[in-house]
């Protein structure tokens, strides 16, 4: 039966997805929920909780107050709060009730700015979708309301790495060594959304003379930015030497052309016996980072939203657990986070790929940086 | 344009002299902070008590996350499964179906059929207004072999009525299967620590020829099978008050609410209670209680005057658990606690009465984001929270009493904070692991 995981993790949703987008940017998030997204998403979404002081909190939403309808708890706990704490924007998301309920968001997001002076805006979650969505949401609301109309003239060569999030990066330098990279290839790195830049660096996103879009999370605000400023992107992580000089090509391809690419490497030949389980663009990118290094073709499971246009056959979506463990039938290596092997043919080979999106941090330790080596 | 900005020197708010407060709630209801302190038990790990049983929860993505990684972590995947709501089960009104049907495809590809499921609903289904009841009539229709019981995931509740950890530890034992009852059978429930040997509850009831069966010790689900020939539960932790009423309803076994205490006075009455019931006198454990004030007095004798702040994750009885110090010389500076239990009253009074400048600190109101997490000098912390907030390393690792009680437990804690004082500890690494005292693989 579909939805149902006998052996299977979660996903991170929507809701954790939003406060890790928004993280750092200096805001003020609050999940309207009764309990448990905080704690679920400060213990086993946010590896930056114990360390960094942002504003992340949940509204305790009450049986009462859903029943009644009664925002005005709501709206006055975020007026109260954003005064006592002055945040450079509040954002809200919803979760299962406020949904049930109808909760208005955008409208409580409208009377706390009109009473706060304070940028707000809602995020439309209700924690039944992933955090590809929820980040994507958040990113682009962010780039709606945040970033300079007019930043000054585009830099030519710079770029825009965006969807970079813990959940998809983890802590362990992959982002640093991605903003190395294509420094080190000439290229100057405005802004990372929304990992190590300053809310100004992002707010100048228009100057960039090319969007690189490293996961689903990204997608939205890159299609958002293009609307704004034009700015053509390229999806692609740069995973290994190889891939990343590929990107970097795809980079200037864009940027003389003005349009969008997508550096995916597409391999030849049947079905191939090697999968990988994980979000879309980020397995594509190492997809085509393995085939580059070592010739291997790889096919994709991703169990998470995906853009159209970035998986391509024979990869599939695929959430059902029942729908995986068959397709991983016929697999010889899989590459996957560990918690995949329960569902893994005992004769495949399998390659550990933690994802902090799907075990947390129960295997933080062991993620690879798969940037600076594949 | 001038910027507000904040002042990380204003407590406003997140602070109040006791003296100021009010019971039981210091702290005026807003948005809310969670602190990465983790030590304390949640739904799964108490669940998990129940030897054999597997856990099933119906719920959207975003809660099933928090859960399914508890389980995770814990390494005990192999007992937990989950069935995910969507937005068309909610609009399609097919909640009764997608839990029957899910929770039997769950059970049908497990390697064994459990003993015993624990299925846990959600706020969504209060909500819908989900006929539960047919469920778990269809399921045990389905599957006879299986005993089935209802769990909840739904803070939604948790103003109003009982909270989901107090439901938890009641329906923890709503599996018990009515038996004949054994006199000499005593079970002391709704904890998740089994209460220490060396206590003077156990050891009382030891030393009067009883049986003390308690979940914690259960290793085979038949061994928790036998808390049913119990003639008598025995709670002590305010949140378990619940499952012992509950259990003289349902299996007619007497109950004695013992109710964790630092006092001795209160100590004396609890133990005498127990004694009346087994028909024995108490003598009021002389030594024990001179064996305490010693351990207090040795303790003093070391920690001297730095400041001990205490928080509510430690005991359920965080006030009289100050009084007692205070009452033994310690400095006690600082309570973090966003409300109390009825039963820290008279303690609440005597510290407004005695020391009136004790601040008490909420754990989730916003400001505790961002207010500096340092004492400012050495400080002794006693509980996770205490000692997060404080950036204390000299701190006592415990979470809901510890399984300590009455004088004994009195000694113990002089012994903690005597080795927490001397010894550091990696603060950081230690309070962000789930459930203190379960398995763990981070």
């Amino acid at each position: 039966m579909k939805q149902t995981q006998a052996f299977l993790s979660t996903y991170t949703a929507d809701v954790s997805g939003v406060c890790s987008a928004l993280f750092e940017l200096g805001g003020m998030t609050v999940m309207h929920d009764p309990s448990g997204c905080n704690s679920t998403y400060n213990t086993h979404d946010e590896p930056r909780w114990y360390d960094t002081d942002s504003l992340v909190f949940i509204s305790g939403l009450s049986e009462i107050e859903a029943v009644m309808g009664d925002d005005r708890k709501l709206i006055d706990d975020i007026i109260d709060a954003a005064n006592q704490l002055c945040p450079e924007f509040v954002a809200i998301a919803g979760t299962p009730i406020p949904m049930m309920v109808g909760t208005d968001m955008p409208a409580i997001a409208a009377e706390v700015e009109a009473a706060t002076g304070i940028p707000s805006f809602a995020v439309p979650t209700n924690g039944m979708h992933s955090y590809v969505s929820g980040a994507g949401m958040a990113l682009a609301a962010y780039a709606d309301r945040m970033v300079y109309e007019n930043p000054g003239e585009i830099i030519p060569g710079s770029i825009n790495i965006i969807g970079a999030t813990p959940l998809d990066f983890s802590v362990n330098g992959s982002v640093e060594a991605m903003k190395k990279f294509f420094e080190k290839s000439g290229r100057k790195v405005i802004s990372t959304w929304a990992m190590g830049s300053t809310p100004e660096e992002l707010k100048i996103s228009g100057r960039a003379a090319v969007n690189l879009v490293v996961s689903g999370t990204g997608m939205e605000t890159a299609e958002l930015l293009k609307k704004k400023f034009g700015t053509p992107y390229v999806a692609g992580t740069p995973f290994g030497e190889k891939f990343g000089s590929r990107i970097l090509s795809c980079l200037d391809a864009a940027e003389k052309t003005g349009e969008c690419l997508n550096a995916f490497v597409k391999a030849d030949g049947s079905v191939p016996d090697t999968v990988i389980i994980g979000e879309s663009i980020l397995s594509r990118s190492l997809a085509s980072a393995i085939y580059l290094e070592y010739g291997k073709a790889s096919r994709i499971i991703c169990p998470i939203e995906a853009d159209g246009g970035i998986l391509a056959s024979p990869d599939m979506v695929l959430s059902d657990e029942e729908d995986i463990r068959e397709s991983l039938k016929n697999a010889k290596i899989i590459i996957a986070d560990p918690l995949y092997k329960r569902v893994s043919p005992v004769e495949a080979v399998f390659c550990e790929l933690p994802h902090e999106a799907y075990s947390g941090r129960c295997f933080r330790r062991s993620m690879p940086n798969l940037i600076e080596k594949i | 344009m001038l910027k507000r900005i904040f002042d990380p020197t204003d407590t406003t708010g997140a602070s109040v002299k006791i003296a100021d407060a009010s019971f039981p709630a210091p702290f005026v209801s807003g948005l809310e902070y969670g602190a990465p302190a983790r030590g304390t038990w949640n739904i799964v790990h108490t669940g998990m008590l129940i030897p054999g049983a597997h856990q099933i929860f119906v719920c959207a993505d975003n809660c099933l996350r928090g859960v399914v990684l508890t389980a995770a972590e814990m390494n005990a995947l192999d007992r937990f499964s989950t069935v995910a709501i969507k937005e068309n089960n909610v609009l399609d009104g097919d909640m009764e179906e997608l839990i029957i049907e899910g929770v039997s495809d769950i059970l049908n590809r497990l390697p064994a059929l459990p003993p015993a499921v624990l299925v846990y609903t959600s706020c969504v289904h209060h909500f819908i207004g989900c006929d539960l009841d047919y469920c778990y009539r269809t399921l045990r229709e389905r599957f006879p072999g299986v005993s089935f019981t209802d769990c909840y995931m739904n803070p939604i509740m948790r103003k109003s009525g009982l909270t989901p950890d107090q439901i938890m530890r009641r329906q923890l034992y709503s599996l018990l299967k009515p038996v004949p009852h054994d006199p000499k059978s005593i079970n002391i429930i709704g904890n998740n620590y089994a209460t220490d040997e060396n206590s003077d509850i156990v050891r009382f009831i030891r030393e009067n020829g009883m049986t003390l069966r308690e979940a914690p010790l259960c290793k085979t689900y038949s061994e928790y099978q036998e808390m049913a020939s119990s003639s008598l539960n025995i709670t002590y932790n305010p949140v378990a008050l619940a499952a012992g009423e509950y259990l003289k309803a349902a299996q007619n076994q007497e109950h004695l609410y013992l109710p964790l205490s630092y006092d001795a006075g209160e100590i004396r009455s609890c133990m005498s209670r127990l004694g009346e019931y087994l028909g024995v006198e108490y003598d009021g454990c002389p030594e024990g209680e001179q064996r305490a004030e010693e351990a207090m007095k040795q303790a003093l004798s070391v920690i001297g005057r730095t400041p001990v702040v205490i928080d509510y994750t430690v005991t359920p009885r965080p006030l009289s658990m100050a009084v007692l110090l205070l009452k033994h010389g310690f400095n006690v500076t600082r309570i973090y606690a966003d409300s109390f239990a009825r039963e820290d009253e008279e303690a609440f009074i005597w510290l407004q009465k005695n020391h009136p400048g004790l601040e008490i600190y909420a754990t989730v109101q916003v400001k505790l984001r961002v207010l500096p997490r340092n004492y400012g000098e050495k400080v002794l912390a006693i509980g996770q929270k205490a000692a997060y907030f404080t950036g204390s390393s000299n701190f006592i690792n415990m979470v809901e009493g510890g399984g300590y009680y009455g004088f004994s437990g009195i000694e113990k804690l002089a012994e903690l904070m005597t080795e927490a004082f001397n010894e550091e500890k990696d603060t950081r690494c230690l309070i962000q692991q789930k459930g203190l005292g379960c398995e763990s693989c981070i």
